[in-house]
């Protein structure tokens, strides 16, 4: 209960960094610190499949994609801020609303909070012996709900088909430029 | 429990999440909007992973001896929305380099600056 409040006070901090920091370099290494962090909430938090994609999807593939497009934009410094206030106004009021709205939620770790009773107590009892997969999330991901990850899959090929459009334009620009 | 023991992962989800949002509105640099969304995202994986944990419990994988797990439905949603957050930070990142390749800047202002300057002179072609 401790290291997660420790945790998620420090991932506040960074992130507070990554805001007020103008220099785009350290915007992306504070990034992957960011996501270690959330990496290591997550374990703290039991979703250790989760803190497993987000080490090696966040803060290893987002760190590299986010180096590349600074290499290609020669990014350097940010412009300072003209006039922060409005966004500032807007972030905070949103922030009171939410923070209002946090305290009709059930407190941290209730076990009788609505999302440990519906539906997980079947998928905990029954899992084993429908899939034969002891790791439940496996088992939903793969078995139960294996539509929404062939989805998933769908929105990957998606996003890397418009990637390779959209960069191999660059490639067919510069040819003839090169030409001439 | 006090309430700000009970809530504090609430208060953090939130307070992440008006950081990317603020992030997203004031800087006008398009890497950094992008990683403003970024913590925007991670902040709604907060907002779904902690409530599914329970003190003394362990990750939801069965064996022997164990009788208390934490919520495996929310980890299989958020596995999806983190590498579905990566894609769109890939598109993302491909169109600012296409902005940079057309533009020459990455700054909101000077391509809005560059657009306005092109409506005034139609004939001429950038």
């Amino acid at each position: 209960m401790l290291i997660i409040a420790v945790l998620l006070t420090l991932m506040a901090a960074v992130a507070v960094a990554v805001a007020v920091q103008r220099n785009l370099f350290s915007v992306v290494v504070l990034g992957g610190i960011y996501s270690f962090l959330m990496a290591t909430v997550l374990v703290a938090l039991d979703a250790v499949d989760v803190a497993m994609t987000e080490a090696s999807v966040g803060a290893g593939i987002s760190t590299v994609l986010l180096l590349g497009a600074l290499y290609l934009c020669g990014g350097g410094e940010a412009k300072p801020l003209a006039r922060p206030w409005l966004p500032l106004a807007v972030a905070l009021v949103i922030a009171g609303a939410l923070a209002y709205g946090t305290l009709g939620l059930p407190a941290f770790s209730d076990p009788q909070a609505p999302i440990h009773t519906h539906v997980v107590p079947r998928y905990l009892s029954a899992a084993l012996a429908e899939t034969g997969v002891p790791n439940v999330v496996t088992a939903v991901l793969a078995s139960y709900r294996g539509y929404d990850t062939l989805g998933e899959t769908t929105v990957v090929f998606t996003a890397g088909v418009g990637v390779i459009a959209l960069l191999r334009r660059i490639g067919r620009r510069k040819k003839p430029g090169r030409g001439q | 429990m006090t309430a700000a023991a009970s809530h504090y992962s609430y208060w953090i989800t939130v307070l992440l999440m008006v950081a990317g949002l603020y992030i997203v509105i004031a800087r006008g640099n398009l890497v950094k909007k992008l990683i403003g969304l970024s913590i925007f995202q991670t902040s709604v994986y907060l907002l779904y992973i902690a409530p599914g944990k329970l003190i003394g419990g362990t990750p939801p994988i069965l064996a022997e001896g164990f009788r208390l797990y934490s919520n495996p439905l929310p980890h299989v949603l958020i596995l999806t929305a983190i590498v579905v957050g990566v894609a769109t930070l890939a598109l993302g990142l491909a169109i600012v380099v296409r902005i940079r390749e057309a533009y020459g800047s990455i700054e909101e202002d000077e391509i809005l600056a560059a657009d306005r300057a092109a409506e005034r002179r139609p004939a001429e072609s950038r």
